[in-house]
């Protein structure tokens, strides 16, 4: 792209250990803003189920962020904990797509986020699952069974609240059309990940994007929603999340997410 | 309109060669969300590997009064108990 | 407990000789310990009681959520953050199971929050106390859910059958939760002298009120005698306390933190240790509505309710076009 930002050339483990925390960091801070909603679901079966996601969530951003320790352990002698990396980088050193750190808004926007960002998930983890590299085509194909069901459950709730009531239905197409714009850069490939496609080890993003609005259209279609046009897309011309620019929305949940280890540095918990 | 979502009994099977049991209830709006929701309240500590939902509505149950009537007549019945039939010592296999 | 103060609508025991043959046919299944099922007979102030008894225990795993809850996001490690979520995950799930007991005595689970949401059903008195550190996750995990489990496991023996089955089932998945608060509590005791100052300060903001969380002393409980006669309340609150003393206080001693109770020793003659007089001015207030927490709480599960009524709403009327969809293709 001729507007994108030169990537620092990265081969090799460096770059593996970037898209790890490409990986991870969508995760967890997804899980994060899950998190906010425990206790304040709109029924008790939905709190628990929302619950369940940022579980799954959780637990596959620890096992991505663990291995982006050990890749930097053996690229630079000293790789970080899961932990280090989730609470000792700054805002900038995070690679979380900016789609999921944006605010939880209503339970529309919440869903919503979910929906757009499960259905590139699935497709990412399935392309993931033949990684030339055995461990992350192992850490993807645990979590790809998760992440089926989060597509199932999110597939069904756009349906629902698109095709409920006038109040619903406005309200899914607003959080439809806000969130439409931060959609783009899930599926951007920069060089870091392209050199990483030349090996086998990534997925090819940019080839998900089809299916996915294919997907994507067909519920929206079902949901009695319009699918957005907007060509317009946040972050997606190689300065993204991805590449450590963020919302402003990020600072302030590490703020939060980070307070302890940064209050109390080197405790043990 | 009420919107209370109505109410379904949960059934799960806990492991292939059981048969599926009661295990409790939970609200939801259709029949497809409440096997959903079964999965996640009921079968967060791998319980299960399959899940019957019924509307709580449809269930017809007896009632407490026939008790007696119902169950008390099978008490009597002893004889379709292998215990009733006194066997000689040393026959074996039966 | 976590059903502190359940009116039974009566203070005087009758005798069987007293009671109607219904009653005295009911009492004596009690007495042979046959449970009682939902669709059986039962008298009217039995109903009215395990109503209250369950919705009380219901609304306070919910409110529950809340002060644990608000530790969720600044959890110190990963690791304490999908233990803690998954916890306060499985309160939410305690209430449902607890919700769905009570429906069966024939109340519905939206009478039952408006019960709470109109301050007309109180929830445990703990639950009204803050968070202030993440120590508190600890103590409450070790304290509040210690004192819960001793209070539940007795009940998982109570007469009315939905009410014990689902008290087995929360048994069942409760036995982590005491131990991850302590597991919480010995990371801190272990670790820095900032963080030992926190476990203290917890354990000295939170013991006082898990005590109360027995309720009233046996001298003033003056609904216990039919609850008892019911065994719907199968140990005193008096009793339960004591068990719960004994049971701590060498717990602390392991961590190496001390009870904040001057008069609390060993009595060897009893075989229990001694403790102070709890301020139970304190505990009429909190239930009054005057504690720390009390409006926050509520405000909390009444907003989450409130904001959540568009997403029932919309369940239903898509339900209700689903449902009509295929009656029109049956027809065709």
């Amino acid at each position: 792209m001729a507007d994108a930002v030169p990537p620092v050339a990265m081969t090799g483990d460096d770059a593996l250990l970037d898209y790890l925390l490409r990986l991870g960091d969508s995760d967890v801070v997804l899980a994060q803003r899950l998190g906010e909603w425990v206790g304040h679901g709109p029924v008790l079966e939905e709190d628990i189920a929302l619950t369940n996601v940022g579980l799954d969530l959780l637990g596959q951003g620890r096992m991505w962020l663990t291995y982006a320790g050990e890749v930097e352990a053996r690229s630079c002698g000293r790789g970080r904990s899961e932990d280090q990396l989730a609470f000792l980088r700054d805002g900038g050193a995070y690679r979380n797509l900016q789609l999921v750190e944006l605010p939880n808004g209503d339970f529309a926007a919440t869903m919503v986020r979910q929906f757009y960002f499960d259905h590139m998930h699935l497709s990412l983890l399935r392309a993931l699952t033949g990684s030339a590299d055995a461990r992350v085509a192992e850490i993807a194909a645990k979590a790809v069974k998760e992440v089926a069901y989060h597509v199932e459950r999110s597939d069904d709730w756009v349906i629902r609240l698109g095709d409920g009531t006038s109040e619903s239905h406005m309200r899914m197409q607003q959080a439809v059309d806000r969130l439409w714009p931060y959609t783009g850069e899930m599926f951007a490939v920069d060089a870091i990940e392209s050199a990483l496609i030349e090996t086998g080890i990534a997925a090819d993003a940019s080839a998900l994007r089809e299916p996915w609005l294919a997907a994507i259209d067909a519920v929206l279609a079902e949901a009695t929603l319009t699918p957005p046009t907007g060509e317009w897309m946040q972050g997606a011309h190689g300065r993204g999340g991805k590449q450590g620019i963020h919302t402003e929305h990020l600072g302030h949940l590490l703020a939060e997410l980070q307070f302890l280890q940064r209050a109390y540095p080197g405790a043990q918990w | 309109m009420s919107t209370e979502w109505p109410l379904w009994e949960v059934f799960i099977r806990s492991q292939h060669g059981l048969a599926h049991k009661h295990v409790g209830s939970l609200h939801a709006s259709d029949a497809e969300m409440a096997v959903k929701n079964a999965r996640d309240v009921y079968t967060r500590r791998s319980e299960g590997v399959s899940i019957w939902v019924a509307r709580s509505s449809d269930i017809t149950a007896s009632s407490p009064g026939d008790r007696e009537a119902l169950f008390e007549p099978a008490n009597t019945k002893v004889y379709r108990h292998p215990t009733f039939y006194p066997m000689p010592d040393g026959v074996k296999h039966l | 407990m976590y059903a502190q103060l359940v009116d039974t609508g009566t203070s005087k025991l009758r005798s069987l000789a007293d009671m109607s043959p219904e009653e005295r046919a009911f009492q004596q299944r009690i007495d042979a310990d046959v449970k009682v099922e939902a669709k059986d007979w039962m008298p009217d102030a039995y109903r009215r009681t395990l109503v209250r008894q369950i919705q009380q225990h219901a609304h306070s795993e919910i409110v529950g959520m809340l002060p644990e809850g608000n530790w969720i996001t600044r959890a110190p490690t990963l690791k304490r953050k999908a233990i803690l979520m998954a916890k306060v995950q499985d309160e939410g799930g305690h209430g449902l199971y607890l919700y769905a007991a009570a429906e069966t005595l024939g109340v519905s689970r939206d009478q039952l929050i408006d019960d709470l949401h109109a301050g007309r059903v109180k929830y445990s008195s703990i639950f009204n106390y803050p968070t202030l550190t993440w120590a508190d996750v600890g103590a409450i995990g070790w304290l509040v859910d210690g004192a819960a489990i001793m209070n539940q496991i007795p009940l998982c023996r109570c007469s009315y059958g939905p009410y014990a089955r689902a008290m087995v089932r929360i048994c069942k998945e409760e036995s982590f939760h005491q131990r991850q608060g302590y597991d919480i509590m010995l990371a801190l005791c272990n670790g820095t002298t900032e963080q030992k100052a926190l476990a203290q300060d917890a354990l000295n903001r939170w013991w006082w009120p898990s005590l109360m969380m027995f309720g009233p002393p046996d001298a003033d409980s003056v609904h216990s005698a039919q609850s008892a006669q019911w065994k719907i309340k199968l140990l005193s609150n008096d009793e339960l306390r004591q068990r719960f003393v004994d049971q701590t206080v060498p717990q602390a001693d392991h961590l190496g933190i001390t009870m904040p109770d001057a008069d609390l020793k060993w009595d060897a003659e009893r075989g229990h240790y001694d403790f102070g007089a709890i301020d139970w001015s304190e505990f009429q207030n909190v239930l009054k509505g005057n504690g720390p927490c009390n409006r926050e709480r509520l405000a909390a599960r009444v907003k989450a309710w409130d904001d959540g009524a568009w997403v029932r709403e919309a369940a239903v009327a898509h339900a209700a076009k689903r449902a009509k969809d295929r009656g029109d293709r049956h027809v065709h």
